[in-house]
């Protein structure tokens, strides 16, 4: 294999179509859920440590700071699940070639707005 | 080129399946957990702590947990093969990708750990 083969990885001269954006959107998501995954364990903590943490718990899903961290938790969460629930479909053969795979994407964008919403209409 | 020898199953196509299963198991328990939420008419503290004190709840928690690990271990480690790249950053980068490797492997054993100290601490 050639040492130095020409790569074109410059983002900007690329015209990305809609599956790269999920698809860069579902890596980013993930990354972020990493660190999603410390707030929900405090949530998980908090609330079952006794029923004055409960309770404190349910003050804090009240205050406005708290409940957009949390919904941004949920919107990633939201993101990645549907993101990579499409993947699984595409693993069993559906929506493989070019056109499935666009179309896969933007039924994934909808999918993913609906619930974000709903999970805002949760929190709030 | 980036060797297999810091991946999760030590081949791809472990790495492939074992990302999937844990992939469906997180999806369950999410589904589930905000099913569980949503159809619960009031959510006490008492309703909460039952559903964490049942031996079933745990073990899905527990799996969920140890399915996070290694999901992130994968996803973790694509992407900081992908960006943390000798073609881009020079001999350096393999020094910088396993230290940040070892920084967030640390975090996700600290995450397990928390983890079953909030399971069996119910």
């Amino acid at each position: 294999m050639k040492k130095n083969r020409p790569v074109n990885l410059d983002i900007s001269t690329i015209k990305l179509p809609i599956t790269a954006y999920v698809s860069i959107l579902h890596r980013v998501s993930g990354v972020a859920l990493f660190a999603g995954v410390a707030i929900l364990l405090w949530m998980l903590d908090k609330s079952l440590s006794s029923a004055a943490g409960f309770a404190e718990m349910q003050d804090t899903l009240s205050s406005p700071l708290c409940q957009f961290i949390i919904w941004l938790t949920l919107a990633g969460l939201i993101y990645h699940m549907v993101a990579g629930i499409r993947h699984l479909i595409m693993d069993a053969g559906i929506g493989e070639d070019l056109e499935g795979g666009q179309k896969g994407a933007k039924i994934a964008i909808a999918v993913i707005a609906v619930l974000i919403l709903l999970a805002g209409v949760w929190v709030w | 080129m980036v060797t297999a020898v810091t991946s999760f199953g030590r081949s791809g196509l472990y790495d492939w399946m074992i990302q999937r299963v844990s992939a469906v198991v997180m999806a369950a328990y999410t589904i589930f957990l905000a099913a569980f939420i949503v159809l619960t008419p009031e959510l006490t503290y008492e309703v909460w702590k039952g559903l964490y004190s049942t031996l079933w709840m745990r073990v899905f928690s527990l799996i969920t947990l140890f399915s996070i690990a290694a999901h992130a271990w994968i996803g973790l480690w694509a992407v900081l093969t992908d960006y943390l790249t000798n073609r881009l950053m020079g001999n350096k980068a393999t020094i910088l990708r396993v230290l940040m490797q070892m920084v967030l492997g640390l975090i996700t054993v600290t995450y397990v750990v928390w983890g079953i100290e909030i399971l069996w601490g119910v």
